[in-house]
């Protein structure tokens, strides 16, 4: 499932025989030379940059340092590849115009230049020659072991074994270097591991959590607006389908059931025929108050305003309203604040023994801001009722929020903001 | 009999409404299926009355609605009876601005199915009256609540009926009273709602309803 690490293939017994340990070596010992490079940039700049502020030159070289560890992590994410195949993402963001300022500043503002800085700065200054410590005992043991016998011929008196002790024979030459085969393979596991720890810490240090996290919320964000989308759609479909099917055929039917009762006209059908037709005739009052509920036509035709008067009217407690829209607001804002006042006032004519209410707002820079006041005995909970839970919900959607004010004595203010460009 | 111009979407509605109006003797000239058709209808056949449904295409919203208003202004005191298929007071509200308020009706499509009753407010249009639905007189009196508090029950129904264009008459008969006691109901409506008494139907039907408008006091008629 995951693409392969030298953790995975440390595990494995042909890990000595494979590749991996010289992958390990060299990703170590590039390591080293690009520590050494990122070191020696680092301090000359810093060197060069302040002494040379003086004659304010100094100040681009100080913005070349601080932008040094961009290119190194450049190279650090690539060089993850040699034991690492996941690929690690660049954090940085595409500067939105072209040109160099433009490049700066979207790169001077990012965290991930900073932190990469830092990289720079603990990569120059500590990893590297830890790592040159590690290859380098590898290397100069292993190394100095097999290349006993080569001493031995070179000297041909004798050869001094990693400084340590002195082979004087062939057979002491042989058996050192034979003792340096052997140990290769004992290397290769703390160099793997090694590897594999400082591959962790680059992967750590270089990958954006923030950023990819950042991305899946968009994503996420985006499809929750399609499913809210999608679900408007249907609710429309649904209307549709009802207004011009069930509706139509019921009004047929109540016509032509009443022209029957004028021709059975106090016969023994007629009780019959007018009963039809009052059943007839609730069911429409039915699928008329299902259709309000799924979408109300008003919304459509006449926007919010009119939308909002219209629950107002048929609000059981005196409700006035007051809203200001000088232009209609997108649709999915028109509705998500439509239903979200509609959930307010059954509240309020439910729960809040209130009196009065009443409906205002309007658009303020940007945004739309309505508010639900009732004078009633307070105490709402958005946590215990699913419709303010669910209203909060669909106007996150829209990046909205919902505010619900309720001391207990009242009065109970239910505020929605919602950013609506009209431009 | 009345020469109508039909609109209506709904096939299966409008060959009924076709059915229903010739059955009561009148003539249906024209019987179309959306807002630019019901214009040119209009136009071709200088109907008695226009009856038309609300929603329409090409746009399934208020095309009807508008067109209505479109002509009513174009040609002053043309009869239009707008059916709907729901209560809507700002709907109604737009088609009693549109005129003097007079030769208009505001229906709920469900009456249709009392089909005399139907025809009675077709009638009523033609003439010049106002009919307006019943379950919307009744949103427009929820709608002005505060100052309509100060009137009965029992002159709140009188206003109701009135609004529906009822003659005192039919009023009387609906409440199982006496003509006089409408009258009587009436004046102190009139009264109550600071509007001058006058005889003429129409003209306290506009009263009541500019009045329910929140327009209190008359220009009009």
């Amino acid at each position: 499932m995951h693409p392969p690490t030298i953790w995975t293939r440390l595990h494995l017994r042909r890990y000595v025989r494979s590749g991996w340990p010289w992958r390990a070596a060299l990703y170590l010992l590039s390591s080293v030379v690009l520590g050494l490079i990122t070191l020696l940039t680092l301090v000359l700049l810093a060197v060069a940059g302040s002494v040379l502020t003086v004659v304010v030159v100094g100040l681009p070289l100080l913005l070349v340092l601080v932008l040094t560890g961009v290119p190194l992590a450049s190279v650090e994410r690539r060089r993850l590849a040699l034991i690492d195949s996941e690929p690690l993402a660049d954090p940085h963001r595409e500067p939105d115009r072209t040109g160099l300022t433009a490049w700066l500043r979207t790169r001077l503002q990012e965290r991930a230049t900073w932190r990469e800085l830092g990289y720079a700065v603990l990569f120059g200054f500590l990893l590297w020659p830890l790592e040159a410590l590690v290859v380098g005992s590898v290397l100069l043991v292993c190394g100095g072991l097999l290349a006993a016998p080569v001493m031995l011929a070179v000297d041909g008196e004798e050869a001094r074994v990693l400084k340590m002790w002195i082979v004087d024979s062939w057979p002491g030459a042989l058996s050192a270097a034979l003792a340096g085969l052997l140990l290769l393979p004992v290397f290769a596991y703390p160099l793997g591991a090694i590897a594999a720890g400082r591959a962790a810490l680059t992967r750590f240090l270089l990958a954006s959590p923030t950023g990819e996290l950042n991305s899946k919320i968009k994503e996420l964000g985006r499809s929750r607006v399609r499913l809210v989308d999608a679900f408007e759609a249907e609710r429309r479909r649904i209307e549709r389908d009802l207004h011009d099917g069930a509706q139509q055929r019921l009004v047929a039917l109540s016509m032509t059931l009443g022209l029957a009762r004028l021709d059975a006209s106090d016969g023994p059908l007629g009780p019959l025929l007018a009963k039809a037709q009052d059943e007839a005739a609730t069911a429409l009052v039915e699928i008329r108050e299902l259709i309000r509920g799924i979408h109300p036509p008003v919304l459509t035709d006449r926007g919010l305003v009119a939308a909002v008067e219209d629950l107002a009217d048929r609000s059981t407690i005196p409700v006035d309203v007051d809203l200001d829209l000088p232009v209609r607001p997108p649709e999915a804002i028109e509705t998500a604040v439509y239903f979200a006042v509609s959930e307010a006032l059954a509240n309020v004519a439910k729960h809040s023994g209130a009196s009065r209410a009443v409906v205002r707002g309007g658009l303020n820079g940007g945004q739309l801001a309505v508010e639900v006041e009732d004078d009633g005995h307070g105490g709402a909970d958005t946590g215990r009722g699913t419709g303010l839970q669910g209203v909060a919900d669909r106007v996150s959607v829209l990046d909205g929020r919902l505010r619900v004010s309720s001391p207990p004595g009242g009065p109970t203010v239910f505020r929605l903001l919602v950013p609506c460009s009209t431009a | 009999m009345l020469r109508i111009v039909l609109a209506e979407d709904s096939v299966l509605l409008r060959e009924g409404l076709v059915g229903l109006m010739e059955r009561f003797g009148h003539q249906v000239v024209a019987a179309v299926g959306d807002a630019d058709e019901l214009t040119e209808a209009v136009a071709a056949h200088e109907p008695d009355i226009v009856v038309t449904d609300v929603r329409m295409p090409p746009g399934f919203s208020d095309e009807g609605l508008r067109a209505a208003i479109a002509l009513r202004r174009r040609r002053p005191g043309l009869p239009i009876l707008v059916l709907s298929q729901y209560i809507q007071r700002s709907y109604a509200e737009d088609l009693l601005d549109s005129s003097d308020g007079t030769g208009v009706g505001y229906l709920l499509k469900e009456r249709i199915g009392h089909v005399e009753e139907f025809i009675d407010a077709v009638h009523r249009v033609a003439e010049g009256g106002t009919v307006v639905d019943p379950e919307v007189v009744r949103q427009l009196i929820r709608h002005r609540r505060d100052p309509l508090a100060r009137l009965t029950t029992r002159e709140q129904e009188v206003l109701a009926l009135m609004a529906e264009g009822k003659s005192n008459a039919s009023i009387a008969a609906a409440m199982v009273v006496s003509e006089g006691t409408v009258s009587k109901h009436f004046g102190s409506i009139l009264t109550k709602l600071d509007l001058s008494l006058d005889d003429t139907t129409n003209r306290r039907v506009l009263a009541v309803l500019a009045y329910l408008r929140g327009r209190p006091g008359v220009e009009t008629a």
